[in-house]
C-alpha cells in the first residue's frame, strides 16, 4: 500500500511538472498573443461526437484514427475515411459545418445553396468506441462462458471466479429481489445492460486511444438502452399491468368523464425510461465534464503567472485523479442503478392480480 | 442543445452494436454462466444434504454398535455369572458325592468289621469250645482211669440228663 502511494505521488508530480514545462514557457514566447483557452468549446467538443479520433497534437501535426464516413447524399451513397476532411476540405460535395445548426457535422449543398445533411450513418468516435467495448464485453463474456462450458463443477478461480462473483451478485441481489418470481427471463438482458454500461463506462473513463469516447454520456446511446427496457417491460406487461394504466384502482371520477388517473399512468409509462435515459446520460456527460474542466484549469491559468500555474497544476492533477476515483464510482453505480431501475419497471408490469396476492398472504 | 439530439447514425450504430451484443450474449452468455453456478448451488446443496444425511445414518450405526458391544458385555457378565454357578454347584455336588460316597465306605466298612469281629468271636468260642472240650476230654481221662469212677460218672450223668429232660 505504501508503494502504491509513492508511486502515485511520484506520477502526480512528474506529470504536473512537465505539465509546467510545456506550458510555462508557452506565455514568454508568444507574450501577449497567447489566445485565451476556450474552455467551454474544448470541453464541449470533447463531450461532442467527431468524425475521427483524436489522439494528440504533436508540434502542428494532429494524430488521428480516421474513421469511416458512409452518407447517402442527393448523390446516392458515399463511402471515405474521415481523413478525406483533413484540413477543412471539401470532399465529394461534403464537408464539415463550421458554424451554423449542424456545426461539425458533415453537410453538403443542395441547389438553393443551403447546407442539408446527408443520412449520415458514419462510424464515428463514439461508433468506434461503442464497437470496440461491445467486441470486448462479448470476448470478456464468451471466455467466462468457456470455462462453465466444460460441464464440471468446479470453483472458479483468478478472472473467471471474478466474474462469476460479478455476475452472481448483480443477477442474486439486483435483478432476484426486483423482478420477483419469473426473473429467470429477463436476467440475461438485464446483465447484459448492466455490463454493457460499465464497460463502456470504464471505457470512457480511460483518456487514450481506444478509451475516452464520451459513449455513455451519448443521448443515442442511453436512449437506444432506455428504449430496450421500454419495449421489454411493455411486451412483457401483464393484463394486470395494463388494467393498472389503464382503469386503475381510484375513484370512479377520477377516470370516468376526464381520465385524470389514466392520463397521468399514460405518461408515467413513458418517464419511466425517459429517466433511464437522462439518468444515465446526465451522470456520465457531468463526469467527463469535470474531469476536462479540472484538466483545462491547467492551460487556463497559464496568464496568470509562472507561481500560479505550477500550484493550480497540482491542485488540477490531485482533483482529476480523486474525481476520476469518483468517477471509477459512478461507472459502477450508474450501471447498477440502470439495471436495478430496468428490474423494477420490469417487476412493476410483471404484477399479478390483486385478489391473489391477498389469498397468498 | 446539439448535446441533446440523438444522432442518427449514433442510433443506428448502437441500435446494432447492442443488438448484436445482447443477442449473443443472452442466447450463448449469461444463461450458461448463471445455469452452471445455479446447478452447481444446488449440486452443493444437495451434496451437504447428503453428507448430513450419513452423519446421521453412522451416529445411528454406531449407536447400534454401541447397543451390541453393551449387549455382549451384559451376556458375558451374565455367562460369567452362570459359569459361577454351574462351578459351585459342580464342586458342591462333587463334595456331596464324594461325602455320600465316602459315608457308605465308612459304612461298609464298619458292617465289615462287624462281620469279621463276629465271626472272630465266633472263631473264638469255637476254639474256646474246642479247647474246654479238649481240656474236659483230659480231665475226664484222669478221672475216669479207675473203674468205678467211670460208672458213677456215667450214671451220673445219665441222672442229670433225665431229671433235665423231665
Amino acid at each position: 500500500m505504501r508503494r502504491l502511494h509513492k508511486i502515485v505521488l511520484i506520477l502526480v508530480l512528474s506529470v504536473s511538472v512537465m505539465g509546467l514545462k510545456s506550458y510555462a514557457n508557452e506565455p514568454a514566447k508568444e507574450g501577449a498573443a497567447a489566445e485565451e483557452v476556450d474552455v467551454k468549446g474544448l470541453i464541449l467538443e470533447h463531450l461532442a461526437d467527431s468524425y475521427e479520433w483524436h489522439i494528440t497534437k504533436v508540434g502542428e501535426t494532429d494524430i488521428a484514427v480516421p474513421l469511416p464516413v458512409i452518407l447517402h447524399g442527393s448523390t446516392g451513397w458515399h463511402v471515405f475515411m474521415s481523413s478525406a476532411f483533413h484540413g477543412g476540405h471539401e470532399h465529394e460535395g461534403f464537408s464539415i459545418a463550421h458554424e451554423g445548426k449542424y456545426k461539425g457535422k458533415i453537410v453538403e449543398k443542395d441547389a438553393a445553396g443551403n447546407e442539408v445533411r446527408p443520412l449520415d450513418i458514419s462510424i464515428t468516435k463514439n461508433a468506434a468506441s461503442l464497437m470496440f467495448s461491445s467486441a470486448l464485453l462479448i470476448l470478456i463474456i464468451m471466455f467466462v462462458t468457456r470455462s462453465y462450458k466444460k460441464g464440471v463443477f468446479e470453483s472458479k478461480k483468478g478472472f473467471v471466479g471474478f466474474m462469476e462473483m460479478f455476475i452472481m451478485n448483480i443477477n442474486d441481489d439486483v435483478i432476484k429481489p426486483c423482478i420477483g418470481k419469473d426473473y429467470r427471463k429477463f436476467a440475461p438482458y438485464l446483465l447484459t445492460v448492466f455490463f454493457f454500461i460499465f464497460l463502456n463506462n470504464l471505457m470512457g473513463l480511460i483518456p487514450i486511444f481506444p478509451g475516452g469516447a464520451n459513449v455513455t454520456g451519448n443521448i443515442a446511446i442511453t436512449f437506444v438502452l432506455a428504449m430496450c427496457t421500454f419495449v421489454i417491460v411493455q411486451i412483457f406487461g401483464t393484463k394486470e399491468y395494463w388494467k393498472e394504466v389503464f382503469w386503475p384502482d381510484v375513484p370512479l371520477w377520477l377516470k370516468v368523464p376526464i381520465p385524470i388517473m389514466p392520463a397521468i399512468e399514460l405518461v408515467g409509462v413513458f418517464t419511466k425510461p425517459f429517466a433511464l435515459m437522462i439518468r444515465l446520460f446526465a451522470n456520465i456527460l457531468a463526469g467527463h465534464s469535470i474531469v476536462l474542466g479540472l484538466t483545462c484549469l491547467v492551460f487556463v491559468t497559464v496568464k496568470l503567472g509562472v507561481t500560479m500555474n505550477t500550484s493550480m497544476s497540482v491542485v488540477s492533477v490531485l482533483f482529476s485523479v480523486f474525481i476520476n476515483l469518483v468517477e471509477l464510482l459512478v461507472a459502477y453505480i450508474q450501471a447498477y442503478v440502470f439495471t436495478m431501475l430496468s428490474a423494477v419497471f420490469i417487476g412493476l408490469a410483471r404484477v399479478e392480480p390483486h385478489h391473489s396476492n391477498k389469498e397468498h398472504k | 442543445m446539439s448535446l441533446l439530439l440523438p444522432e442518427t447514425g449514433l442510433l443506428f450504430w448502437m441500435l446494432l452494436s447492442f443488438g448484436i451484443v445482447a443477442f449473443i450474449l443472452v442466447k450463448f452468455g449469461f444463461p450458461v454462466i448463471i445455469n452452471m453456478v445455479e446447478s452447481r448451488k444446488t449440486y452443493i446443496d444437495e451434496s451437504l444434504l447428503i453428507a448430513k444425511q450419513a452423519y446421521i445414518e453412522m451416529d445411528k450405526v454406531k449407536a447400534a454398535g454401541e447397543a451390541i458391544v453393551d449387549n455382549a458385555r451384559r451376556e458375558q457378565v451374565q455367562i460369567l455369572n452362570e459359569a459361577t454357578q454351574t462351578r459351585d454347584l459342580l464342586i458342591k455336588d462333587a463334595k456331596d458325592r464324594a461325602q455320600s460316597e465316602g459315608q457308605k465306605m465308612i459304612d461298609e466298612a464298619r458292617k465289615q468289621i462287624l462281620i469279621e469281629k463276629e465271626d472272630a468271636i465266633r472263631d473264638i468260642r469255637r476254639q474256646v469250645a474246642e479247647l474246654s472240650v479238649d481240656i474236659a476230654e483230659r480231665v475226664l481221662r484222669e478221672k475216669l482211669e479207675k473203674k468205678g469212677e467211670q460208672m458213677d460218672m456215667i450214671n451220673r450223668l445219665l441222672d442229670e440228663i433225665n431229671i433235665s429232660k423231665s
